[in-house]
């Protein structure tokens, strides 16, 4: 309980952060205030400035949107074409179907995510847009297995084979009883997904191939500060914790929702 | 065990074919054609129709994929086009950093996750397992480039322990490269010792909750006694078969590293190329990461295989 309430904190804060941008940041982000370059933190500018004069905490604020909607979006298309896979995988079970499936699965779970995604972006032009497909294609794997090895236990149940006799077909017995089953798990490995997607966001953005400017993103930020970091270290350290943070936070939420969700774990884990 | 490796084998070239066929699409299928790509807009046309005709974009594109395909079977992996040598001499070049950088990253992981998660199953719930837990926790949520960054602005730029970037080659002498590749090691080493140091707690303590420990355990033996002897070598299985994931792992995510600290690696290589447009780098680079990494795999679940024969079966 205690990891989760800590994680919905501190993932809040971010979330938080990202909304408000939308209406309101201390400063404005895309405005260079050259005179006031590479302020320390505190004063006017709580986190300080970069090299533009630019305030880093409202960067912070905007970078925290690109960021969450980047990895929202490819959490999203992880389930939106990895579950229904999943579901009809389980609903065919040892068919021709879910040996298809599953082979795909095990091929994209191969690739190095990272080299991929770097080639993707690299040769389609590096965009948010295309960072998030580059990160959401690796989530159907992921979301897909979930949900199929959670719907073959389902089907074996009493209430199943009742809808069964009730004359339901495979998609509607899905759709009307599986899914529903495993929303908690899917909402577990989201939160999971979630965290890496911050992660791989960054990781890309800081190579440049992330969201462009003017856009703010906790990676390029750190990228651009890379060269001044032993002038400005604040550079440096703001979208770093930001990152860390947001990650850490969506970690321990899931971790907690999981014990939360499934008691017998609750005992094993600790 | 021959069915299964049969079976193995069969996904594994499977997996080669169509992992080909996707990074070579993925290079088709650039805005405009390859040889446009690569020269940018401001190229003149006949320059393009050279270029077309150098990389043989004037045959149909199945027998230039067979090509491809043939060549790299046979260690031809093209020409590159910005460094006009054989990509295969300058892969070999920029393994001599990779290879050792995964490996030394690799002893980094096992040395410090072994002990820790040993340490933390051991005291199950006290202070220090919470504090083992807690660390871990931060390690898989810093991302590996800004601890490189910050490590560089420790020990590098403060101290001045360490390099901050650059390999002056195996030739300055052993100990000289291992200096330089040590911070980038460390970086590489962090995230993937906070997952392992999980794994092997959470492996241990479930071999510890077997009968047979608890039989060791009216036998007389103490609890470490029984963890080293009997706990320990069982729990190492699912470890082991993260280790050889992580290999693969590091290889290919070296390739962020090496660009924080200027390595000629395999990764710069990579992003080199991307800059360039030297689109025939790319691809065979790339492919070249892939097929490590499904071959390490495929390697993982061989020995998985023989370890646990009711994987065996039930694949």
């Amino acid at each position: 309980m205690r990891n989760l309430i800590l994680g919905l904190a501190l993932t809040s804060i971010f979330v938080a952060a990202a909304l408000i941008s939308f209406l309101w940041t201390p400063f404005d982000v895309t405005k260079l205030d050259i005179p006031n370059k590479l302020q320390a933190p505190g004063g006017a500018h709580l986190f300080g400035t970069d090299q533009f004069g630019r305030d880093i905490f409202s960067m912070i604020m905007v970078g925290a949107r690109t960021s969450i909607a980047v990895a929202i979006v490819a959490v999203g298309i992880g389930m939106v074409i990895g579950v229904p896979l999943g579901l009809a995988a389980a609903a065919r079970r040892n068919s021709w179907l879910d040996e298809f499936i599953m082979r795909g699965n095990d091929l994209i779970f191969a690739f190095p995510s990272l080299v991929i995604a770097i080639m993707i972006t690299a040769v389609y032009g590096a965009s948010a847009f295309n960072a998030i497909v580059a990160i959401g294609i690796f989530n159907i794997p992921v979301f897909a297995r979930v949900s199929r090895s959670a719907a073959l236990s389902l089907w074996q149940r009493d209430y199943i084979l009742s809808a069964r006799v009730a004359g339901k077909g495979a998609v509607r017995i899905s759709a009307e009883h599986i899914l529903p089953n495993i929303t908690n798990l899917l909402i577990v490995q989201g939160t999971i997904q979630f965290s890496l997607g911050i992660l791989a966001e960054a990781a890309l953005s800081y190579v440049g191939l992330g969201a462009q400017p003017p856009l703010p993103s906790w990676g390029r930020m750190l990228a651009e500060s890379q060269t001044l970091v032993s002038l400005a270290p604040h550079l440096a350290l703001f979208p770093g914790f930001a990152i860390v943070l947001t990650v850490l936070g969506l970690n321990l939420a899931g971790d907690g929702l999981r014990d939360l969700l499934d008691p017998k774990l609750r005992v094993a884990r600790t | 065990m021959l069915r299964f490796t049969l079976l193995r084998l069969r996904s594994l070239i499977l997996a080669l074919i169509v992992a080909s066929l996707v990074i070579f699409a993925m290079i088709e299928l650039v805005p405009g054609d390859p040889a446009s790509f690569m020269l940018g807009i401001n190229a003149r046309e006949d320059t393009i129709n050279a270029l077309r005709e150098e990389l043989g974009l004037n045959q149909p594109m199945i027998q230039r994929y067979f090509s491809w395909i043939t060549g790299m079977l046979t260690g031809d992996f093209g020409t590159s086009y910005t460094y006009r040598t054989p990509v295969a001499e300058i892969v070999v070049e920029r393994l001599w950093v990779s290879l050792p950088l995964a490996l030394y990253a690799l002893t980094l992981t096992i040395l410090i996750a072994f002990p820790a998660g040993i340490w933390a199953a051991s005291r199950r719930g006290s202070l220090t397992d919470l504090s083992v837990m807690g660390a871990t926790q931060l390690g898989i949520a810093v991302p590996n480039f800004w601890f490189a960054m910050l490590a560089v602005l420790i020990f590098a730029i403060t101290w001045r322990i360490f390099p901050s970037g650059g390999f002056p080659g195996w030739d300055e002498g052993f100990w000289t490269a291992m200096h330089a590749l040590t911070l980038p090691a460390v970086a590489l080493a962090l995230p993937q010792a906070s997952i392992l140091t999980r794994i092997m707690r959470s492996s241990l303590l479930d071999t510890l909750s077997e009968d047979y420990i608890r039989t060791a355990r009216a036998k007389g033996l103490t609890r470490g006694q029984a963890l080293r002897r009997h706990a320990l070598r069982n729990a190492l299985i699912p470890v082991l078969t993260i280790i050889g994931l992580q290999f693969s792992f590091l290889l290919a995510g070296a390739i962020i590293i090496e660009n924080v600290f200027f390595l000629p690696g395999l990764g710069r290589l990579v992003f080199q190329a991307i800059s360039q447009r030297d689109l025939i780098m790319v691809e065979s680079v790339v492919m070249l990461l892939v097929f490590a990494v499904i071959v390490v795999n495929f390697l993982v679940e061989l020995t998985y295989g023989l370890v646990d024969p009711q994987l065996r079966r039930a694949r």
